[in-house]
């Protein structure tokens, strides 16, 4: 990190903000991943 | 079952985050934020302080807010309990407390802390934490939602609820825009005895300490904003203890310290949730995947048994049928036989009596 | 509405146009004159009864939607299916409302995109709120959907809606344990203004756990009203269902009723706050820790063991009336407790009248809703839907 914090709140700010990108990944790779996971099994009926 | 079991996930995943909530306590983990190192401050010394407010005034001045109704020199003003508004970024209160023959003034603004609680808590970063120390707001971006005002642990920002088209909140600036031009802030230029000092944060705390072990009998033991809320920008110091001038008790937590456990957990949720319930899914599904080959089971059994049961029921009804039948024939050869031997009976005393017919034997033809 | 061949003017539809035109009047008022024009807000109490009654206790009883829908998708209770849509329209309907009420609320309400477009003050636990809030309503929007594209007779979009149901299920379930959540964190940042009784770091959690009893509470209570005034609407299915829906509903609730009790016995414990008990304010709590959190969970014990739907439906008033006591108490009641009374909140009539309109605009769209789209009955032709 070359840039410098001098407030927890800048930090916070800067690492929140990454995590909350981070998150909407994950949700979306979630769904992604569950059909990667789950594409052999014997067809289920979905809702 | 079922129930049982969303429960104890629904509850223990709750319980999992917020115990991650405790241990992110710290925030930044390892790391450590000490503040800008040119913050600027003002150490207010309320055993100086006159209640002349002139610092209002000159306040209201410097800031080109709205003249209030009762004049800056009328000090009647001061026998009623007041607070910053959206029209008056300072205010000066007197405190007549035990022990003392003279009131103490205590003199009430933004204290620019060195991790705002505003600024944590503002949803648009509307608030800015500024190199030189002070704390400001913008505007332009303000959704005018107030939760800075509730998350404030001085209650000092004040919203201008009267306007219905641009209501913004308002605070003391520090006089950001007087210091970016060398300048003092307002109130310190024109205090008249020095009860208001500007300078660095560390020196002011240094002065502060110093003054402090030079008249211990004059001072409060303490220097309220030097850990209050984090820590402050603006400091004070009392000949009485801090509460008994309303300032209002604060713990050393700074707000983004109180929040971050909070917010740490918000994306532990967003790993951990979508796992267990497609776990909890999973498992549904694998039972109801269960149930239905048990019943499909059953149901095969069932149908065998009842097969069986169909076969046995049809097997004795043949074997009855053939029974029957037999005894039918049985009976119809015996009742043949019994008509033929009559027949030849009647036959044989027919031609005893008259004529003969010899070959009357003869079987009657089955019909059964 | 006048489906049966009475008038329109019921005495129900005469109050319902009374209020609805009253709060068009304070509704011109506020946006005419100002937020300080209608309410009792100031400088010290920026939050009142359109965040305390408006966003908490409506974001809390909207809990049925993901509670409902989690039990019958996720959970594999099927019994359940029949109270899904029904749940999910409310919560709809309640989110969507939330937000129409915060408009009210804010200084600034053409600005509330803001935060998501502009400029994301992500240290916030408003922010997490906000974005939760807006992504859900979307998300309970789309699971909703399906009951108007049936009404409207859109089969495509309907078929691929219902393909969405799981995933859905399971963001729904996300969402509102974050926003349900954090609507309790905003408070943690105020240790100093909240009173020790309710303050506490674990303020999420209670507000996640008790919003599962919200949830369940409303089934239960919204089918009592519903039962009472839509009965012609509701299929076999649904009627035959309804009872068990209730009853699991109820044990669950009596359940994390129980739960939530010592999860604050333990936190009382943790802070060492036992020396409020003996104040006005610690009366207040055991106020509303004995009536309304385990006087109900006994109540749907009690009902559950003997089959009792009038006390299951009894304590279901007692359920929701605890969650809007206690996010009163949270926002309102036991915060700014150390102001002196002169200097405390309390609702200006038109605050109240502003809620009881958003709280009746609610019912009559339910009411509109459920009477012309399949929500308490199944559409004759889309049986597949389970």
């Amino acid at each position: 990190m070359e840039h410098i914090y001098y407030t927890l709140h800048q930090f916070m700010l800067h690492t929140k903000s990454i995590t909350y990108v981070l998150m909407g990944v994950a949700l979306v790779s979630f769904v992604g991943y569950w059909l990667f996971l789950t594409g052999r099994d014997e067809k289920m009926r979905k809702y | 079952m079922h129930r049982r079991k969303f429960l104890s996930l629904l509850g223990g995943a709750g319980l999992a985050s917020a115990m991650g909530a405790t241990k992110a306590k710290a925030g930044g983990g390892t790391h450590t934020f000490k503040g800008y190192p040119d913050a600027m401050g003002v150490l207010h010394d309320s055993t100086r302080c006159i209640g002349c407010r002139k610092c209002e005034q000159a306040c209201n001045e410097v800031n080109n807010l709205p003249k209030p109704s009762a004049a800056f020199d009328d000090l009647t003003v001061l026998d009623t309990k007041r607070r910053t508004d959206a029209k008056t970024y300072t205010v000066v209160n007197k405190y007549n407390t035990a022990g003392l023959e003279h009131p103490v003034f205590r003199k009430q603004q933004c204290n620019h802390c060195q991790e705002p609680a505003c600024a944590s808590a503002c949803f648009v970063k509307a608030f800015t934490k500024n190199p030189d120390g002070s704390v400001t707001y913008n505007g332009d971006l303000c959704v005018g939602c107030r939760y800075c005002m509730v998350a404030c642990p001085f209650s000092v920002p004040a919203f201008e609820y009267d306007d219905p088209l641009d209501p913004l909140v308002q605070k003391c600036t520090m006089c950001h825009p007087r210091i970016q031009e060398g300048k003092l802030p307002g109130c310190v230029e024109i205090c008249p005895k020095e009860a208001l000092t500007f300078g660095k944060r560390e020196d002011l705390l240094a002065i502060a300490r110093e003054r402090i072990r030079k008249y211990p009998d004059r001072y409060e033991k303490h220097i309220y904003g030097e850990t209050e809320a984090g820590g402050t920008s603006w400091l004070y110091l009392s000949p009485v203890p801090h509460a008994e001038l309303g300032m209002p008790v604060v713990g050393k937590t700074s707000a983004p310290e109180l929040t971050s456990g909070a917010l740490g957990a918000v994306p532990m949720v967003v790993g951990i949730w979508p796992v267990l319930l497609a776990g909890a899914y999973g498992i549904s599904k694998r039972k109801e995947k269960i149930a239905a080959e048990e019943r499909a089971e059953a149901v095969k059994d069932a149908v065998n048994a009842t097969k069986a049961e169909a076969d046995g029921a049809l097997k004795a009804a043949m074997e009855k049928a053939d029974k029957e039948k037999a005894a039918a024939v049985d009976r119809e050869v015996k009742k043949a036989v019994a008509e033929a031997e009559k027949a030849f009976e009647e036959k044989l005393a027919a031609a005893q009596a008259p004529a003969d017919e010899a070959d009357a034997g003869e079987t009657p033809e089955e019909e059964a | 509405m006048n489906d049966n061949q009475k008038s329109f003017w019921t005495p129900g539809n005469v109050l319902t146009a009374f209020i609805l035109a009253g709060g068009l009047v304070l509704t011109f008022l506020r946006f005419y004159k100002g937020i300080g024009a209608v309410t009792n807000l100031d400088d010290n109490n920026p939050w009142g009864l359109w965040i305390g009654f408006d966003l908490m206790c409506g974001v809390a009883l909207a809990a049925g939607g993901y509670v409902t829908s989690a039990s019958c998708y996720l959970f594999g209770l099927k019994h359940y299916h029949s109270a899904v849509r029904p749940a999910i329209t409310t919560a709809f309907l309640g989110y969507f409302f939330v937000v129409v009420a915060l408009l009210y609320d804010l200084g600034h309400p053409w600005r509330l995109p803001y935060p998501l477009v502009l400029s994301q003050g992500t240290t916030s636990l408003l922010f997490e709120v906000g974005l939760c809030v807006a992504t859900y309503v979307s998300v309970l929007f789309i699971e909703w959907s399906p009951a108007a594209l049936e009404w409207l007779g859109f089969r495509k979009i309907r078929n691929f809606v219902i393909k969405l149901t799981l995933p859905l299920t399971i963001l729904g379930v996300v969402l509102s344990t974050m926003h349900q959540s954090s609507l309790g964190a905003l408070f943690v940042i105020a240790p100093g203004k909240l009173h020790p009784l309710w303050y506490s770091s674990f303020l999420p959690v209670f507000f996640f756990i008790s919003s599962m009893v919200a949830g369940s509470s409303m089934v239960i209570f919204e089918g009592t009203l519903a039962h009472k005034g839509l009965h012609h609407k509701m299929d076999e299915t649904h009627l035959k269902e309804a009872e068990g829906v209730a009853f699991g509903m109820a044990k669950a609730a009596s359940f994390i009723l129980m739960g939530y009790f010592f999860i604050k016995l333990f936190d009382i414990t943790m802070d060492d706050d036992w020396q409020y008990l003996a104040t006005g304010y610690g009366a207040w709590f055991l106020v509303e820790i004995f009536g309304f959190v385990l006087l109900p969970s006994f109540l749907y014990a009690l009902g559950v063991r003997e089959r009792n739907m009038k006390i299951v439906r009894i304590a279901s008033v007692f359920g929701v009336l605890g969650i809007v006591i206690n996010r009163f108490n949270v926002s309102m009641i036991a915060f700014n407790w150390q102001l002196p009374a002169a200097e405390r909140y309390f609702p200006n009539w038109m605050e109240v009248g502003i809620s009881i309109f958003i709280v009746t605009v609610i019912i009559t769209t339910y009411r509109f809703i459920a009477t012309k789209m399949p929500v308490l009955y199944e559409h004759p032709e889309y049986k597949d839907a389970h």
